[in-house]
């Protein structure tokens, strides 16, 4: 897609996360190899968003490192920006379609800013609502706004947070194409779900997650069904 | 066991020392007769009250900075122990300021700023109670713990130059009001005595504050197991 | 991408979306005409006294405004974790300290110079004469509050009781502000109007002092 593009991988080091007593991560070590597409399976409380949360550095992990890898070959230290796209949209209400793509462009720097927010709209089938405000929106349609935002830099990382939530069947599958363009174009992918479907079928791994440590991985054997199921295998 | 009843038992021997010098070393103050002596009370509680919020904001720099839970707990203790001294000062305030001016309360310079600084480190502790995630408690308190102390300069420095726009009683051992040089000696030791009461109150608090975190954590972990 | 094209985008959405409901602007404006109106009661409003008091309780008046004002800072970004897309976003999180304080305090000042006329003829103080020197008062103390505003109500919006908390924390605070504003205030309404320079370069160190702190210690403001 763009122009001196290298893929980011991620390496979690022993990463814990407490909240009170309560261990969210417990010292979980995992590393993510540049443009593998992974699937976070687990109960809900298992710590999949406190993962994925660590690893779009929104979250201050209490013990640990997360640090990327880029294979780039200039030599440069990659400034690795992760995108999130989770349950809250991360948009404004108070401002339309557009406004909100066009800051988040403004903020990330993103080159040839306005045509980029033209694309990502017709993408994501918002087009004829740019101009509304997000505050009368669906919530597929907000939905599709947060994707949208998160894609506008086109990022070497990205996670999602059961991002299929809320989106019609045609949202979905819109989803399941958007990210196996990314997915094939080496983008790193990091994204938890619940069950199979056409999203999961993208990833080309699966850990699962049980009381916030790495209960099961298809690179250690576990079949990518047994996670996604919860099936003791 | 021992080295705590010593310690202690070194602390109560320095205060009495202290008390001591304040009724019968120090001389006899032409003015105020005997009830100038509570500016040994009055103004040493006050430095010590300020030596414990210097404590405290030191204690908030290094959280912030490390994040280990031991600098939480000296900031606690620190900013609990700070305020009661402070408490000291705004008390003994009037008891000296009636005999001598007739009314409770002035607003003198000190009197004013350590009202405010006693308001800010209260605010403190209400921050506290109002964060119940121990980290996120930990943090922000810090944060505020920092920018309340930055303010206390400023404080005393804008109210020191209201009180030069409106001129107010000076009492109370301001500076300028002129004190023999063996008050100031008293005063320096009773300082020294009641910094020994503070770092075995703080020993015990810290103590206090450790224990209390660790049975939270246990608490957690049943609850969460 | 620059510290000041993000903070300079992020003013934009600030007072963009100000203006589309003018919520607070409109809360701050009338609540601060509540003060003035009960404060009369106070005291009698003629000349002299007008005069001696009147600074005072115009700035109490704007200090509880503010704290009432800068609640929704940063509560607002919790609504749909746009904060955390703000944090994504940026490349220094200063931006976002920067561009919120900006706009409050462009806020804070739409509120008091709007205020302004209503207090001059309520309470019978010639204001025109000393404008500028006013507007200056006005602009510094209004920054401060807002540095220190703003730092704070990023601090109340983590807490319980978070309406009440946020005075809490700012009026202590802003205790020197007070002070400060309330002298120079004074001598700019008294009958042989004069500029206090000492108190107008506290007003600046304040600002500078805590704008720093808010430099140093912002990121940390903003973590989860």
């Amino acid at each position: 897609m763009t122009a001196g593009f290298s893929p980011v991988g991620l390496h979690f080091d022993k990463i814990e996360k407490r909240y009170g007593g309560l261990l969210a991560l417990k010292r979980v070590s995992l590393t993510i190899a540049p443009g593998e597409c992974v699937v976070v399976a687990g109960r809900n409380g298992s710590g999949k968003t406190t993962l994925l949360r660590v690893a779009a550095r929104l979250v201050r992990p209490s013990n640990g490192t997360l640090s990327f890898s880029s294979q780039s070959t200039d030599g440069n230290a990659l400034e690795v920006r992760p995108e999130f796209i989770a349950h809250a949209t991360m948009v404004y209400d108070e401002l339309t379609a557009e406004e909100n793509l066009a800051l988040f462009a403004r903020l990330l720097g993103v080159t040839q800013a306005q045509n980029r927010v033209d694309t990502l709209l017709k993408e994501v089938g918002l087009s004829d609502r740019r101009t509304s405000l997000v505050r009368t929106f669906s919530r597929g349609m907000r939905q599709r706004v947060a994707i949208a935002r998160a894609l506008l830099h086109e990022p070497a990382v990205l996670l999602l947070d059961e991002p299929a939530t809320g989106l019609d069947p045609q949202g979905a599958a819109w989803l399941a194409s958007a990210l196996r363009r990314l997915r094939d174009s080496g983008r790193t992918i990091l994204m938890s779900l619940h069950g199979e479907s056409e999203i999961s079928s993208l990833g080309t791994r699966a850990i699962r997650l049980d009381a916030g440590a790495i209960a099961a991985d298809t690179r250690t054997g576990a079949t990518f069904r047994s996670i996604l199921t919860f099936a003791d295998a | 066991m021992l080295k705590k009843v010593l310690a202690a038992t070194a602390v109560f021997v320095l205060l009495g020392a202290a008390a001591y010098a304040s009724f019968f070393i120090a001389p006899t103050d032409a003015k105020q007769g005997l009830i100038y002596r509570i500016l040994f009370l009055h103004v040493a509680s006050a430095w010590t009250g300020l030596t414990g919020f210097f404590i405290c904001f030191l204690a908030n720099l290094l959280y912030v900075w490390r994040r280990q839970p031991r600098w939480d707990w000296l900031g606690i203790s620190s900013a609990e122990i700070g305020l009661a001294f402070t408490s000291v000062v705004l008390v003994t305030g009037p008891i000296w300021a009636h005999p001598v001016w007739g009314i409770w309360w002035t607003w003198s310079p000190r009197l004013t700023s350590t009202f405010v600084l006693w308001l800010l480190y209260v605010v403190y502790l209400v921050l506290r109670t109002l964060i119940e995630e121990p980290d996120r408690r930990a943090l922000f308190s810090a944060l505020f713990g920092i920018f309340a102390f930055i303010d206390v300069p400023l404080v005393f420095g804008s109210i020191r130059w209201w009180r030069d726009q409106h001129p107010q009683p000076v009492v109370m051992g301001e500076p300028g009001s002129g004190l023999d040089p063996l008050m100031y000696r008293v005063l320096f030791f009773s300082w020294f005595a009641m910094l020994a009461l503070m770092a075995l109150l703080l020993r015990q608090r810290y103590r206090l504050e450790a224990m209390r975190s660790d049975l939270e954590t246990v608490k957690h972990e049943m609850e969460a197991a | 991408m620059s510290l000041l094209s993000n903070t300079a985008a992020l003013l934009g959405k600030e007072v963009r979306t100000e203006f589309r409901s003018r919520e607070l602007l409109t809360t701050a404006v009338v609540f601060i005409l509540i003060v003035i109106v009960l404060f009369s009661f106070t005291f009698d409003p003629t000349s002299d006294e007008s005069r001696r008091f009147a600074p005072g309780l115009l700035w109490l008046a704007f200090l509880f405004a503010a704290s009432l004002m800068l609640q929704p800072c940063f509560l607002r970004e919790q609504n749909n974790d746009t904060l955390s897309a703000l944090r994504l976003s940026v490349s220094d999180p200063f931006a976002i300290f920067l561009a919120k304080l900006a706009a409050n305090t462009f806020f804070l000042l739409i509120t008091e110079l709007f205020l302004l006329p209503f207090f001059s003829i309520m309470y019978n103080v010639p204001v025109v004469p000393v404008l500028h020197w006013l507007l200056l008062v006005f602009f510094l103390a209004s920054l401060g509050i807002s540095i220190a505003g703003t730092a704070l109500s990023a601090i109340s919006a983590q807490a319980r009781m978070r309406e009440l908390l946020l005075p809490l924390l700012m009026l202590p605070l802003l205790t020197p502000i007070l002070v400060a504003s309330t002298e120079v205030t004074k001598s700019l309404f008294d009958r042989s109007p004069y500029v206090q320079w000492k108190g107008i370069g506290f007003l600046a160190v304040f600002d500078l002092v805590f704008l720093t702190a808010l430099w140093l210690f912002g990121e940390y403001l903003l973590e989860e």
